[in-house]
């Protein structure tokens, strides 16, 4: 199978406007990935299933991720000159990620038997514009694992045929694989509470419910 | 009432005396059918049970019924999810007096593994009336058949007359109840506080 690199030279060659980006991966697996941007996925997804060399029929799984805003603060030691002479500074730098929504896709060959590849897509914000576009005209079997995504994470599928939840009833608001899901308060009778249970037993109990 | 000495007498003479509340318990506790009903992987164990091996059918419990208007006994086997929740207590409201309720493993009890999670039912117990509980995970088929003479032993020392009789031969009780709503957070109610109120812990 071509490298992730070879893929992203062809695609950029065929459209000079799409961006694309290899994401780097610290596990031990080092399985990379590749970052498209939304407006040429679909072409991108296309090319990856029609083009003779990497024919990706078959797309395996659709996930999502959660990344909320992430400000970090690192100290960084700086040397500035202070009335002549010389000083090592602390100074804190504060590195801030956006938050958006991730779309994973793994795609295989099952005519070629080579992959995965790994596609992602990013939606631009958690809130009003948590779009991406639906792969499921490609791959038809990413239909119910995009609705997944969309009853799970609340990333909404530009095109997809039939967008409902699929796990959770129609009524539901929220989106319970997000970070900041807060569950109702039906708190159990636990025996013995420890770590997060625990947590979740003060908390329901300081709100005067019976613990 | 008989006196139990000239009972066993009279047996011996071949005469056979019993009241009719006896007689009354003994067709009911020996012809409890079933609904046709599983949810997760205890009903593999229930399925189990009323096959060949341990045959539950040696209960006159073999009928597994297709429709809960001809069932008995609701053995509530496997995860609630609170999506399946309101369908539960639907089918049970559907049943015919009298009616039982068996809640076969962790699940059922009490949500199980799954009891920290947000969409699952910590508990059938808390929107319909349940009789016997059976822990395990999933219980084995002789624990379902242990729950099941369990169930009969009930069955048979009901009372016909006086305050505590089968809710099937009291006027005007409640045998219907509310199904929740799926509500934009959590099922509404999240629990029927007539049937169940949560345990005071003693710290």
């Amino acid at each position: 199978m071509e490298t992730l690199e070879q893929i992203k030279a062809r695609v950029e060659a065929l459209w000079p406007n799409a961006r694309l980006e290899l994401i780097a991966n610290e596990s031990p697996s080092g399985q990379r990935s590749l970052l498209v941007d939304n407006a040429s996925a679909l072409r991108i997804a296309e090319f990856l299933r029609d083009d003779p060399e990497l024919h990706f029929d078959y797309c395996s799984n659709v996930t999502g991720v959660d990344w909320p805003e992430l400000v970090t603060q690192t100290k960084v030691k700086k040397k500035t000159v202070v009335d002549g002479v010389e000083k090592e500074v602390e100074e804190t730098v504060e590195t801030r990620r956006p938050e958006y929504l991730e779309v994973v896709y793994h795609l295989y060959s099952i005519a070629k038997k080579h992959g995965p590849v790994i596609l992602r897509m990013r939606t631009e914000n958690r809130a009003d514009k948590a779009n991406v576009p639906s792969l499921t005209p490609i791959w038809r079997g990413c239909e119910f694992q995009e609705r997944e995504a969309f009853d799970l994470y609340g990333i909404v599928f530009d095109g997809h045929p039939d967008l409902r939840r699929i796990l959770m009833w129609d009524e539901f608001k929220d989106f319970p694989m997000r970070r900041d899901y807060v569950e109702p308060d039906d708190y159990e009778y636990e025996p013995t509470p420890h770590d997060e249970v625990m947590e979740k037993a003060k908390a329901h109990a300081a709100q005067g419910g019976k613990p | 009432m008989i006196d139990q000495g000239l009972r066993s007498e009279l047996q011996k003479q071949g005469v056979f005396t019993t009241t009719l509340e006896e007689v009354y318990n003994w067709g009911r506790a020996n012809s409890v059918w079933p609904l046709t009903f599983g949810l997760a992987c205890c009903a593999i164990e229930m399925i189990a049970a009323s096959m060949s091996r341990y045959d539950l059918a040696r209960f006159g419990a073999e009928v597994f019924r297709p429709s809960p208007r001809q069932a008995d006994l609701m053995i509530v086997a496997g995860t609630v999810t609170k999506k399946m929740a309101p369908l539960v207590v639907r089918l049970y409201n559907q049943m015919p007096e009298p009616k039982y309720v068996i809640a076969m493993g962790a699940c059922a009890i009490s949500g199980g593994p799954f009891k920290q999670g947000y969409n699952v039912l910590k508990g059938m117990d808390r929107y319909i009336p349940v009789d016997v509980v059976i822990p395990g995970c999933p219980p084995r088929p002789e624990a379902l058949i242990h729950a099941f003479m369990t169930l009969q032993d009930k069955i048979s020392n009901q009372k016909l007359t006086g305050p505590d009789r089968p809710r099937h031969l009291v006027e005007n009780a409640l045998s219907e109840f509310p199904v929740p709503v799926y509500g934009e957070h959590d099922l509404v109610p999240p629990s029927n506080p007539k049937l169940w109120q949560p345990p005071v812990l003693v710290r």
